[in-house]
């Protein structure tokens, strides 16, 4: 135990925490495992969702953890650990796509060289769509995302032990220059991973939703965390329910943000209304997928939309956390409809399968195990940021 | 100062945290009627005063939601029910294209209810003149001091108690605000109203009068004056002059089929009736018939027609010598004219001078039934109660 002026006493996490982790990963990853080697094509669009599931929290994480710095924002500065703790799933990411890049082959139809002969559309796209130059892009933007992670946390966790001030300017900087290639590099990540499921479609505007949907997640990742850590006295007795709304305040800022993206990228589709455009939309819109369709737009707009709007909702720790989870279930549940209706281009026919729940459920234990193993050796607050005293003094 | 009215009693703060303090205070000590004014924003007074959440963000709901509603039904009867109009092949309810729309006024009336609801219910708008302008008060708090008021209407004022009370605060000044002098407005009086309608009326009309009368120079005449000839008129370049030009020698009109029978003693002899007289053929050569025939021939083709005698009536077409026309005769008076009447060929299409002439034979045997036809008529009535035919 250890405290500080600021009054932050640290505490260890109950081991509880740790037993729930271990025990979804093991299983998750076990039962994984033998999905891979029992319906390996199967397995990999199940494995696919978990990972840009994983991707969400993490670079979303990071891109929070920049935008304070490069903002200036106090408020936020006592949430910044856990945010912090969240993005270093970044580097394990650069493990986690090896067997993504070694099951290529089941996931996109344009490796496929008969398919691509028979198609003008995707002989043109091979410049970009191929298999080389995919790889490299992958691992380059995950290298990227690495190397920024790695400064931006290894500056901050220097300061709880120096409490120097010109690391906060440093890291302003390297924020600075993080959020630009954030932006680029995610809609790399988006085009590739998602958008390429079906080559022959395009959407420039694909990034930005894949963006809103990523930070929203990592958001509702925060507020869930934090609200369950303060309420049991694990974060600072300063932190109050006015703290609280300023998350539910970003929260409903990137629904309507997500809403708004979405709906522009289908209004344009829907107004010209080009083969190419509109068969992506129409394979989310035959058979059971129109379903899902519809769910997404009430459980990842609609539903968020009206249950954050009230001032209650945004304070009371309870609605908080229930929304929270709500997010991040309607976040999967859009990668999800995002990559499954895209299988029958490799010829095979949807059906649910029992991957799809191991796979996010191993990611899930990961992220509870990661969160408690750094818990234990760094402080839940950045005790020696500037900022800090501002950011718990924050009222509304 | 003894004959005005107090309107409160006021207190001065150097510091936020007093302020604050002070807040807190006076609204525990049961004062409902008390301000706080302070030259920025302070965070956490909400709270210290003991102030509830707002209610205009109602107000913003409320609007937001008829406003999206309004211009979403809005649209929707202007484009699919009262205007139908087919835009770049959508349907005529075409919602998503309604969305932006509905979005933008949602926030328009959400902001505009906002702003007018926050001066109207929250400022009291047409009150002009609160009592703490034109004070001290004002001037201080509008710059570097930090002051609370307690209001003389309020039920536990009580003045050397309100002014002990603030006192024990640490306030380091006590001021009282007294309410203004009742104004009367000159703006109001009829002679000043009527000054400024006939202002207006005069500015008005002399504008009008002198822009678009005196001074009137057209903006600009690319519709008035267009690189174009107009029907009938003349031009320099074709040689002969005419603007008007005619086909090329040879050119057949879209759709034209000639009739070649003119002229021929007995067209009537090959040409026979293509049409069958169902009920849709028949309804059509009612129709033509109305427009082109009965004008002359009446109605009923009886010869009683709206000329009244103006003009050569048409004779009645229940005579037998036209009741024994075949149908490719009367086709080919229709086509060519006869007597007074002229060619009907460019105004009636072919195939509706068939229908018309299924028509006339329907006229001429309801004029002339046969006793087979009253048979089938009552047989008729009894199957469906009322009048069919008719």
């Amino acid at each position: 135990m250890s405290s500080t002026e600021i009054g932050y006493i640290k505490k260890e996490l109950p081991d509880k925490i740790r037993k729930i982790g271990v025990s979804l990963l093991a299983a998750g990853a076990g039962l994984g495992i033998i999905g891979f080697l029992v319906e390996p094509q199967r397995a990999a669009f199940s494995y696919l969702t978990a990972f840009l599931f994983l991707v969400s929290i993490g670079i979303g994480s990071l891109f929070l953890v920049a935008l304070e710095y490069a903002a200036g924002a106090d408020w936020s500065t006592p949430f910044r650990r856990v945010s912090e703790f969240f993005s270093a799933v970044i580097p394990f990411l650069l493990v986690l796509v090896i067997p993504l890049l070694f099951s290529m082959h089941n996931l996109f139809s344009w490796t496929h060289k008969d398919i691509v002969d028979r198609s003008e559309l995707l002989k043109g796209k091979t410049s970009y769509l191929n298999i080389p130059f995919f790889i490299i892009r992958s691992i380059g933007v995950l290298i990227i995302w690495w190397i920024f992670y790695y400064f931006i946390i290894k500056n901050s966790r220097q300061q709880d032990a120096s409490k120097d001030q010109t690391l906060t300017r440093k890291n302003i900087k390297v924020s600075t220059g993080f959020i630009p290639v954030f932006g680029l590099s995610i809609t790399v990540i988006a085009f590739d991973w998602l958008m390429s499921l079906e080559p022959n479609w395009f959407s420039t505007i694909f990034g930005v939703y894949f963006f809103a949907g990523t930070v929203w997640c990592a958001l509702a990742a925060l507020t869930l965390t934090v609200v369950l850590l303060n309420e049991r006295g694990y974060l600072h007795t300063k932190i109050t329910s006015d703290h609280y709304y300023t998350l539910g305040v970003l929260m409903f800022a990137f629904t309507a943000f997500w809403g708004y993206i979405a709906f522009s990228q289908y209004l344009l589709t829907w107004y010209a209304d080009i083969p190419d455009e509109t068969i992506w939309f129409m394979h989310r819109w035959i058979g059971g997928w129109k379903v899902v369709s519809i769910l997404i737009v009430i459980t990842h707009f609609v539903v968020p939309f009206f249950y954050l709007l009230s001032y209650k909702s945004k304070t009371n720790a309870k609605q908080l956390k229930f929304i929270a989870v709500w997010i991040m279930c309607a976040h999967f549940l859009d990668i999800y409809w995002m990559v499954m209706p895209s299988m029958k281009l490799n010829g095979f026919q949807y059906s649910f399968s029992w991957t799809d729940i191991v796979f996010p459920a191993a990611a899930v234990g990961f992220v509870i195990l990661l969160f408690k193993s750094l818990s234990k050796r760094y402080n839940l607050l950045p005790i020696g940021d500037p900022k800090l005293q501002r950011g718990l003094d924050f009222h509304l | 100062m003894e004959n005005k009215s107090l309107h409160s009693v006021a207190a001065l703060f150097d510091t936020p945290d007093q302020i604050i303090n002070a807040a807190h205070k006076v609204a525990d000590a049961g004062y409902k009627k008390f301000d706080v004014n302070t030259p920025y924003p302070v965070h956490g007074m909400d709270k210290a005063m003991g102030l509830g959440q707002s209610k205009i963000g109602w107000i913003t709901l409320f609007f937001g939601f008829s406003g999206a509603i309004f211009i979403f039904l809005f649209m929707g009867w202007t484009m699919a029910m009262n205007y139908p109009y087919v835009i770049g092949g959508k349907p005529f309810f075409a919602y998503p294209a309604f969305i932006p729309i509905t979005f933008e006024v949602t926030v328009l009336s959400g902001s505009i209810a906002t702003i007018l609801g926050m001066l109207a219910v929250f400022f009291n708008l047409p009150s002009l003149n609160d009592p703490i302008q034109d004070s001290d008060y004002i001037k201080q708090v509008s710059t570097d001091k930090f002051g609370v008021l307690i209001e003389a209407s309020d039920e536990k004022f009580d003045k050397e108690k309100v002014v002990e009370f603030l006192k024990s605060l640490g306030a380091t000044k006590i001021e009282y605000i007294y309410e203004p002098e009742k104004e009367e407005f000159k703006i109001l009086q009829p002679k000043f109203l009527v000054f400024l309608a006939l202002v207006a009326i005069f500015t008005s009309g002399g504008t009008y009068v002198t822009l678009n009368k005196l001074m009137y120079i057209v903006p600009f005449n690319w519709m008035d004056r267009q690189s174009k000839s107009n029907p009938q008129s003349e031009t320099t370049f074709f040689h002969d002059g005419f603007a008007m030009r005619t086909p090329v020698k040879g050119t057949v009109a879209k759709n034209f089929m000639p009739y070649p029978y003119q002229g021929q003693a007995q067209p009537a002899e090959v040409l026979s009736n293509p049409t069958l007289p169902t009920k849709e053929i028949l309804e059509l050569g009612q129709r033509k018939f109305l427009t082109f025939c009965s004008p002359c021939h009446g109605n009923y083709a009886d010869g009683n027609s709206r000329l009244m005698g103006q003009f050569p009536p048409g004779p009645t077409l229940h005579s037998d010598r036209i009741i024994g026309y075949s149908d490719g005769m009367i086709y080919n008076i229709i086509t060519n004219g006869q007597n007074a009447m002229p060619s009907y060929a460019y105004q009636i299409p072919r195939e509706q001078r068939w229908a018309i002439i299924d028509y006339i034979r329907v006229l001429q045997r309801a004029q002339n039934p046969k006793p087979s036809d009253f048979q089938a008529i009552s047989q008729l009535k009894k199957e469906s109660g009322k009048n069919v035919v008719n």
